[in-house]
């Protein structure tokens, strides 16, 4: 087989060993590191997100199948001339103010960071100012704020004005979540986007980020 | 450890036999077929012509139960094993031999066809927690004389897994042992590995029909495993106590395994039952109920306590549709059933009063089959000991998702059912259509009839049966059997 299929099945079966061979043996046969990229990284997380969106796979066999990919990926990238080097997403992420659960924002940072996403998580009990100054210092694309109580909900609101009046609103992006969360209140808001579970959080940043993967 | 429930005490048990014992002694049992009346008494059993009745006495009851096999094993077509019904082995099958079948489009009742009958054997082909098929509905497009051996024949050539069945009359007993025959080769190799258990019933209270003993005793020559299913009705045609009705019951059972031992010893035989309370409001007999449930536990600890392998109706519901009450009745009995270790569990797909069967509940209820095998594996430790290091991983790692410790068991330890279950959150559901059970478990149904794959039996096997099949037919007055374009 191809060492681009070979590369390619590896990452589908969440094999990092394998992964980190393959690639290898694709840039030793001096197969263009773009195309490797796209027909073996990015299409092999494609069946792996067809197989989990089916119920084929599960949570697991994804974590693995990106940790596979993002150890092929470390060896392709310093290859790249720098502004041509594939970059993913920075993402700032924490439970709100007044709120000390993290078991969901703790999933979507580990499903983030599965995806290659770069993860700033500032745990809980974040205060508003906090996700903004950290975003900002960070040169962050997406805030993601999680709230389980409906008394600390109203803290996404603040941080929305605080974006607001800093002139950010709509160059950093807003994903919240939690139980009491719905669309509804996204909108009331003005956040970019509500996600009911941490596969829909990778979903939904790569789709606000205009992303492939 | 295994969890399992018990109802009766080993001295309760002893007691009810003895009862039964004399019951049977002194009163007898009436049967109105002469070949097993000729059996019995050529071993000393008293007949008393003038009432039609056997009276049977202890020392035959002992010596059917030291012939009595303690378990038996089905076979599918091809010849592996499906079944194996010992101990606390717990394995499924559709309730069998309803008049009716569910809509899904109309709910509405309506008698079913050929058509009906493939999808349903197409769906049992994949089920995976419901290990046996059964001859779940009649169809009503062939005439009614064919009608059992016609939904065997079907069977046979749409799911490969072995069928609990029946005969409905003496003479259709021969085809269908020659369509199994057929499949397996010669009759030797059906006695070895058994494709079928035919349902022999006695009549409350404490007779046999001359069709039924008819069918026991041509099933024990050909050793075709045999269920009873004695249906004694608390308080209208048996005592309306649990051990009143247990007495009856077992009377019942064990004049079954007596004239089917004596005919042939060692036939395979399930200690079976529908039983049923009575329900003095509506005048009928709740297969859903609590206590028809307890008495279904209870008579299978008797049969455990005589060293045979059980069998009961009692994982369905009474329900008319596929709604609330349907789930938890079946979910109940079910559960029940598993605790108790009764080897073949009868009842998934069904409704109403055993009259109806449902597509859409055959395969909810293979779900709630697959939970309580689930159940009854409990709870066992598997590298657990010493706790310490997968903490340390725990706080070392923040989470145990990828975990080796969690791959190698996540399957083990949790049952994921399939979209039937609904366990999205409620945006993730919303998104995906709202869909109320009902609906998921006909994409489902649907989904399982696309994705069929046809057994690969012989060819020359299934030209065997269809042929038996069609010369059946023309016996009985059909030219052309249905057509069975897919």
């Amino acid at each position: 087989m191809h060492a681009i299929e070979l590369l390619k099945q590896s990452i589908i079966d969440g094999d990092e060993e394998k992964a980190s061979l393959y690639v290898n043996e694709a840039l030793a046969a001096k197969i263009d590191p773009q195309r490797i990229v796209n027909e073996a990284l990015i299409d092999g997380m494609n069946v792996v997100g067809e197989r989990f969106r089916v119920h084929e796979i599960f949570l697991p066999e994804v974590l693995l199948a990106a940790k596979a990919m993002y150890a092929a990926l470390a060896k392709i990238k310093p290859l790249f001339i720098k502004e041509k080097m594939p970059t993913r997403g920075k993402v700032v992420i924490g439970s709100v103010q007044g709120d000390l659960h993290d078991i969901g924002k703790n999933l979507v940072a580990i499903m983030l960071e599965g995806a290659g996403y770069e993860i700033i998580d500032l745990g809980t009990d974040v205060l508003p100012e906090r996700f903004v100054d950290e975003a900002v210092k960070q040169n962050a694309q997406v805030i993601g704020m999680s709230a389980l109580l409906t008394t600390t909900m109203p803290v996404m609101g603040k941080v929305m004005e605080i974006l607001k009046e800093r002139g950010l609103l709509g160059k950093i992006k807003v994903i919240i979540g939690g139980a009491p969360v719905n669309d509804d209140f996204c909108k009331e808001i003005g956040a970019d986007a509500y996600c009911y579970d941490a596969a829909n959080a990778v979903e939904t940043v790569k789709r606000l980020l205009n992303e492939r993967v | 450890m295994r969890p399992t429930v018990r109802f009766l005490s080993d001295e309760l048990i002893d007691r009810i036999v003895d009862e039964a014992r004399e019951v049977l002694c002194e009163l007898g049992v009436e049967i109105r077929n002469k070949r097993a009346v000729e059996i019995l008494a050529s071993h000393g059993a008293r007949v008393d012509e003038a009432k039609g009745r056997v009276y049977i006495p202890g020392q035959l009851i002992d010596r059917a139960l030291a012939t009595v096999p303690s378990s038996f094993q089905l076979f599918d077509v091809h010849g592996n094993l499906a079944c194996d019904y010992r101990g606390y082995n717990v394995h499924f099958a559709p309730g069998s031999a309803a008049i009716n079948i569910l809509d899904y489009e109309t709910e509405e009742l309506r008698k079913p066809t050929t058509r009906d009958f493939i999808a349903f054997s197409k769906i049992m082909c994949n089920l995976k927690f419901i290990q046996a098929t059964s001859t779940a509905f009649i169809p009503a497009d062939v005439p009614q004389k064919i009608s059992d051996s016609y939904r065997l024949f079907l069977s046979l050539l749409y799911c490969e897994k072995p069928v609990v069945t029946g005969a409905f009359t003496k003479e259709s007993f021969w085809v269908m042992k020659d369509m199994q025959v057929a499949v397996r080769g010669d009759e030797k190799e059906l006695a070895e590995k058994p494709l079928t258990i035919f349902s022999c019933c006695p009549t409350s209270p404490l007779k046999w029909s001359d069709t039924t003993c008819e069918n026991l005793l041509d099933c024990a020559s050909y050793r075709i495993p045999v269920e009873f299913i004695a249906m004694p009705l608390s308080g209208f045609m048996a005592p309306v106590t649990m051990v009143g009705t247990l007495v009856q019951h077992t009377a019942e059972t064990l004049s079954g395994v007596v004239i089917g031992q004596l005919a042939s010893p060692g036939t395979p035989m399930l200690y079976g039952g529908s039983p049923a309370i009575f329900d003095v409001r509506y005048e009928t007999t709740p297969m859903g109920a609590v206590e028809t449930e307890m008495i279904d536990c209870a008579y299978n600890e008797i049969g455990k306590r005589l060293s045979m392998p059980t069998q009961a109706y009692i994982a369905f519901s009474d329900s008319k549709l596929l709604d609330a009450q349907a789930g938890l009745e079946t979910a109940m009995g079910a559960t029940l059933a598993a605790l108790s270790g009764i080897n073949s569990v009868s009842g998934p797909g069904m409704l109403d009063f055993e009259s109806a069967q449902s597509l859409e509940k055959l395969v909810l209820d293979n779900e709630i089959c697959g939970m309580v095998l689930r159940l009854v594996k409990g709870i066992s430790p598997k590298e657990d000991f010493p706790a310490m290091p997968i903490f340390h991983e725990l706080l070392h790692e923040k989470h145990l998702l990828i975990s080796k410790h969690t791959r190698k068991y996540l399957r083990e330890e949790i049952y994921f059912p399939g979209i039937t279950i609904d366990r999205a959150n409620r945006s993730r559901w919303k998104e995906e259509g709202a869909k109320q059970l009902k609906k998921r478990a006909h994409e489902e149904v649907k989904r399982l009839i696309r994705e069929y794959q046809p057994t690969v039996l012989a060819t020359e096997k299934v030209r065997g049966i269809i042929s038996l099949m069609e010369r059946e037919a023309k016996k009985n007055g059909m030219d052309h059997l249905p057509e069975r374009s897919e």
